[in-house]
């Protein structure tokens, strides 16, 4: 909020250096986000009166002026049409320096020299209004010549933009800012008293009707009546301090309301008692789907429950004595019974509503006002009296003949009260750690408000027992009241001034298991050269079925935009997306990868099921199911399915992995979604007692996903799809030692022995899978087999259609001696018979 | 003459069916399809030839022509359809690749080394330095519930201050029960249950993560962005505590001569409750643009857990006491090697990546 330095002297005597202000409001929590200086630059602004309008030939926009600024006439080319002769206007002589900087030199325009500016109240940074000259009101007396500033009792002031939290409605308002900020300086704070206003003779009884159907919703109603009543500008001195507070001047009644929210934070609404039939105030909650049409013109549909938790639609209307509507209660009034220029009877509602409420109805119906603010953040329920008085002792400035009906309409239910709290005073430095003492403690918050009373409990712990004033509601009863009032002495006390120590502990610090491995994964990968990305959580309707995956995905109920209406069950519409992203910039020669949360929908898989009981009963929620997933594209010139395979070769040496099997899907099986039916495999883990279970996939991506996601080469022979290894591994699988299996990593002898190798070639029907192959070669060696390698592959002449020959090579060694001929040999025979009897393979 | 046409219209069909069924690949078919529908075809010319004919009988042939140019047009949908489903079961065999015959010593990879998203080494050096200070890492569903991500936290349904944090639903069960987390503090209300189950306090750990609003991206905000949240549970631990673990915290993660400094602020889950501000690490603090002139850059939020988070967890206030902070850890990135605009770090453009 915006809040004129020469406002808030109205309630103690603030120094002069802003510097010190400022950084007293930033250490209260009262953030300053600027500082504007208002009035600097109109030194050289004087009054001008209009003697003469003239047009100039072959121009329309502008006219030639000609005025009396104390020093004869003068002449000055001006765009405005908004004055008369005889009008007094400000204008900056030539020299002038306006506030902003703009510079003020002799023009010419059409041939016709300007000698100045006449100004707006926009150009002097005095009001909003660019419309029009500023043209002085017969209320400023000022000859021609006179400064503007002496003419307008214009002082410089500086106006702080301040941000108050949403806790201290108690100081979103000139009053309460001032009332911390004396505090803090030690300077004496006062908030005066208005006086009673002049009665009219008739009691309120008779004059109006106050009712409340909704206690809850409103715990307290109060209705006063003003008449004879003029409606008017306000005065100069109110309009002006609206305007340095960001409030657009309207008409003396709606100015003092405002007046009065800005002052003491205390909303209250005026109405024109001519259209309020019966006289009188009924506040309801809205029956289901009534319409209302607010201040602003909108017809709106109330009392409907909203889709937020705990919102049952209970809307707080405001109607006349004929119960029906004429505003939102707290939020907005109604068109009908708006200030007019012709009210002269004006009815003032003054209430307390439930915070919660008005809450509530501002988020479900979109509509957040000044008033709605501050009554979702809790007023003052007994600040109200005084915030009336203080509205009709404004208005009289501008309307002599106000006076009010004896009384005031006050309907209460259960209106929030003082209370008190015995803050045990050790528990100051158990939580903010300075050792003060109740004194010292009192010293600081009584100031603000909070009367205090040392005592101590039977058991002869001291106690500070704290009244809480009406205005903090942010202050909740004990015991977590204890630790609100404890805040309040932080603050006050000074955060800077709290001693800092760094806490230490016995327990080590350190990363889990599953960090390390991620790390490590990640490092393997960039070992690899792929380079990491950060793909988007959320995708499109279709992006799934554009790689393949049909099913369920979990909607976003509020998206950003329609694009990204979805959470992503795979990380390969991003990374295809990027690496498009790449290709397209002439760099789609990459290899990248990413780790990150894949979502499945409740209905499908297994859901996390979470059961807590919050304030509107015990909840049950599904959520969507969470893998995190390492997905990576590989597409570099020569990179395919065997890149890929290697990557994960690699990856699973890194973790130790053994046993995980790179299975291709059988015809029967489902092909995996997005990837190419015949170069894809995938990762399945056998765990102990032969249970088997997918941890991931590797291969290549579908070439027609591929050439659907715009990744293809064109070559002399056409546009094809281009060959992007792919390789997705589920880390919470990949590093659960139970899921998959690692290799015992216990120190073998090494040898001093030298090795023998034996190269086999065997052919093998293409059914069985080389690496079986392999396993079993290894399983018949024996112990002195120290590894198994395939060497080579070969189709072609020679081979049968439908196999291939596998060249593997095994080395043998023995720890105690050097190998016979002969032993090997037998190896050999073995090894062979084996691979024969198994997969009836053939020596080649 | 009709007679003659109406032959004419069946013949074309009945002769087209044959050719497209006779094809035995899609470019086979796309001659077939030029031989039946190009300028010089039998169909057009016979199209052609109806404008000798009287009104009436030119729309009769003109209709029937136009029939058996749709059927044949639908014929060849069909047979392309069927062909290139059979072209790519060839070519899939054809391009077979049996993986556990993949001879990784044989595959071509590159001597050079990829890198690690910007993002990822920020929050791997500030975990470290955190673990360095004793704190232990924990991480938690990016998808929660109400009650974790605000009830527990101090938020009760409707409470004005759950307006500042743009929440993005999911359509799962009630309307705005399930969401995706505005911050990691729902992984500090999961930590404290779980230590009060298993009687484990106290806690030391700091929680990094996505976080998800609903901001509008620009130079400053992204919808999807990385936080990381501590939170200390411990006896006898205070706001001055907190107050020094940020201020080593700044000094060992942005260097000797950092600053840093607590301000008021209001946070449901926290109180007290403070911003944490840096010395501005662009003019170190002696004022600039990036600063506003003030030498100082809001980091986070921080403060003392409130009790009424601490009761809803089940720990005893009397007993413990503790206090957490956050902060962006995209923006720490951002700020240490002058990124202009945060969006550089989802593009995945890799003239971005390999800088890092």
């Amino acid at each position: 909020m915006r809040a004129p330095l020469s406002w808030l002297r109205d309630f103690a005597p603030f120094p002069d250096d802003i510097g010190l202000l400022s950084a007293a409001l930033d250490d209260l929590g009262l953030v300053v986000e600027a500082v504007e200086l208002v009035g600097e630059g109109l030194e050289d602004v004087v009054v001008a009166k209009v003697l003469g309008i003239a047009a100039i030939e072959g121009a329309d926009r502008i006219r030639l002026i000609t005025v009396d600024a104390g020093d004869g006439p003068l002449e000055i080319v001006c765009g405005a049409m908004n004055f008369e002769v005889g009008d007094r206007v400000p204008l900056a002589p030539v020299g002038a320096v306006l506030p902003g900087g703009f510079a003020i030199g002799r023009r010419k325009m059409k041939g016709i020299v300007s000698n100045g500016m006449l100004c707006s109240a926009a150009e002097l940074k005095l009001a909003e209004d660019a419309a029009g000259l500023l043209v002085l009101g017969d209320e400023v007396a000022a000859e021609p010549g006179t400064l503007l500033t002496e003419a307008l009792g214009l002082q410089t002031d500086t106006v702080f933009d301040l941000t108050v939290e949403g806790n201290r409605p108690d100081a979103w308002c000139m009053a309460g800012i001032a009332r911390d900020l004396a505090a803090r300086l030690h300077l004496p704070f006062t908030l005066a008293t208005p006086p009673q206003p002049a009665s009219n003779g008739t009691p309120i009884e008779e004059a109006a009707s106050a009712q409340v159907e909704s206690l809850d919703l409103c715990p307290r109603l109060t209705v006063s009546v003003l008449t004879g009543v003029t409606v008017a500008p306000s005065p100069q001195w109110i309009a002006r301090r609206l305007t340095l507070a960001g409030m657009r001047p309207i008409n003396n009644v709606v100015d003092a309301s405002n007046y009065v929210m800005l002052e003491r934070g205390q909303p209250t609404h005026p109405y024109d008692m001519a259209h309020v039939p019966g006289r009188g105030l009924i506040v309801r909650a809205a029956s289901v789907g009534e319409q209302i049409e607010t201040l602003d013109g909108v017809v709106r549909p109330v009392g409907l429950a909203g889709r937020g938790l705990g919102d049952t639609g209970a809307d707080c209307l405001i109607c006349d004595a004929e119960n029906t509507a004429v505003g939102i209660a707290g939020i907005m009034g109604g068109a009908s019974s708006e200030i007019s220029d012709a009210t002269a009877e004006v009815l003032i509602e003054a209430a307390y509503f439930t915070p919660m409420a008005i809450a509530h109805s501002s988020k479900r119906l979109g509509l957040r006002t000044e008033a709605s603010a501050r009554f979702e953040r809790g007023c003052d329920p007994w600040g109200i009296d005084s915030s009336v008085n203080r509205f009709v002792e404004l208005l009289t400035e501008s309307a002599p003949g106000v006076r009010a009906c004896d009384g005031r309409l006050d309907v209460r239910g259960d209106v929030p009260q003082s209370f008190d709290i015995d803050v045990p005073i050790a528990r100051v430095d158990r939580q903010i750690g300075v050792p003060l003492s109740g004194a010292e403690i009192a010293a600081l918050i009584e100031p603000i408000g909070f009367a205090c009373a040392v005592g101590t409990t039977d058991d002869g712990i001291a106690l500070l027992t704290v009244s809480v004033p009406t205005n903090r509601p942010d202050v909740r009863r004990a015991p977590f009241g204890i630790d609100d009032v404890i805040e309040e002495v932080a603050r006050t006390f000074g955060y800077a001034n709290v001693p800092r120590h760094t806490p230490t502990w016995p327990q080590p610090g350190r990363l889990n298991e599953l960090q390390r491995s991620r790390r490590l994964a990640k490092d393997v990968l960039c070992g690899l050269g792929a380079s990491e990305g950060w793909t988007n959580s959320f995708v499109s309707a279709d992006a799934h079925h554009r790689v393949g995956l049909e099913g369920p995905a979990v909607r976003v109920s509020n998206p950003l935009v329609a694009e990204e209406s979805f959470l992503r069950r795979s990380l390969m519409p991003g990374l295809l997306g990027a690496l498009a992203h790449n290709a397209s910039r002439r760099q789609g020669a990459v290899r990248l990868y990413e780790v990150g949360v894949v979502f499945s929908h409740p209905d499908e898989g297994a859901p996390r099921v979470v059961e807590r009981s919050g304030a509107g009963g015990a909840q049950t929620a599904l959520l969507p199911g969470e893998r995190e997933l390492l997905s990576a594209v590989l597409a570099l010139d020569d990179d395919d399915a065997r890149s890929a395979t290697a990557m994960w070769h690699v990856l699973a040496e890194a973790f130790h992995v053994a046993g995980v099997r790179l299975v291709a899907p059988t015809a029967a099986e489902t092909e995996l979604p997005g990837l190419h039916p015949t170069r894809s495999a995938l990762l399945m883990a056998e765990g102990p007692g032969g249970s088997r279970r997918s941890i991931g996939a590797v291969g290549e991506i579908d070439p027609a996903v591929a050439a659907d996601h715009g990744l293809t080469i064109t070559s002399g022979a056409g546009t094809a799809a281009r060959r992007i290894g792919w390789l997705e591994v589920d880390l919470g699988l990949l590093f659960d030692p139970s899921a998959v299996a690692r290799r015992v990593v216990t120190s073998a002898a090494v040898s001093r022995f030298p090795s023998s190798d034996v190269d086999l070639a065997l052919v093998v029907d293409d059914g069985h899978p080389a690496d079986l192959v392999g396993a079993a070669l290894g399983a018949a060696a024996g112990e002195l087999l120290e590894s198994v390698t395939l060497f080579d592959v070969y189709r072609g002449t020679g081979i049968a259609e439908g196999s291939r020959s596998l060249a593997f090579r095994l080395r043998f060694c023995a720890t105690d001696h050097t190998l016979t001929d002969d032993e090997v040999g037998g190896l050999r025979t073995r090894c062979i018979a084996a691979a024969t009897s198994q997969f009836g393979a053939v020596l080649r | 003459m009709s007679e003659t046409t109406e032959i004419e219209a069946a013949a074309i069909l009945r002769d087209g069916a044959a050719s497209i069924a006779a094809t035995t690949s899609t470019d086979d078919l796309g001659r077939v399809e030029t031989d039946l529908f190009g300028k010089r075809s039998v169909l057009a010319n016979a199209q052609r030839s109806l404008g000798g004919l009287d009104p009436e009988a030119r729309r009769e042939k003109g209709r029937q022509f136009q029939e058996a140019r749709s059927e044949l047009e639908a014929l060849v949908a069909t047979r392309r359809a069927e062909l290139a489903q059979a072209e790519r079961a060839a070519t899939l065999v054809a391009d077979r690749l049996d993986l556990t015959e993949v001879i990784v010593d044989q595959v071509r990879s590159p001597l050079s080394r990829g890198h690690l998203h910007l993002v990822t080494q920020a929050r791997d050096e500030l975990e470290d330095v955190f673990v360095g200070m004793g704190f232990s890492v924990a991480e938690g569903p990016e998808a929660e519930s109400d009650w974790y991500n605000f009830e527990a936290l101090n938020f009760p349904p409707g409470h004005p201050a759950r307006g500042m944090y743009d929440t993005m639903y999911l359509d799962i069960g009630e309307p705005e029960t399930v969401l995706l987390r505005t911050h990691t503090s729902p992984v500090q209300i999961h930590l404290m249950e779980e230590a009060v189950r298993g009687d484990t306090l106290p806690i030391h750990a700091v929680m990094p993560g996505k976080c998800f609003r609903l901001d509008t991206p620009d130079a400053t905000h992204l919808p999807v962005f990385n936080q990381i949240e501590g939170l200390v549970v411990d006896k006898g631990i205070t706001f001055g505590d907190l107050a020094g673990t940020i201020q080593t915290f700044t000094t060992a993660y942005f260097g000797q001569g950092m600053q840093s400094r607590l301000r008021p602020a209001y946070f449901p889950f926290t109180e007290p409750s403070a911003e944490f501000e840096i010395t501005c690490a662009i003019c170190r603090g002696t004022g600039c643009r990036t600063c506003s002139n003030t030498g100082w850059i809001e980091l986070g939020g921080c403060g003392m857990v409130d009790p009424a988070v601490f009761a809803a967890v089940g720990i005893d206030a009397n007993v413990w006491s503790g206090f957490a902070f956050g902060f962006g850890i995209d923006r720490c990135a951002l700020m240490r090697h002058e990124i202009p605009d945060l969006r550089s770090f989802i593009e995945n453009d890799i003239r971005f990546l390999s800088q890092f």
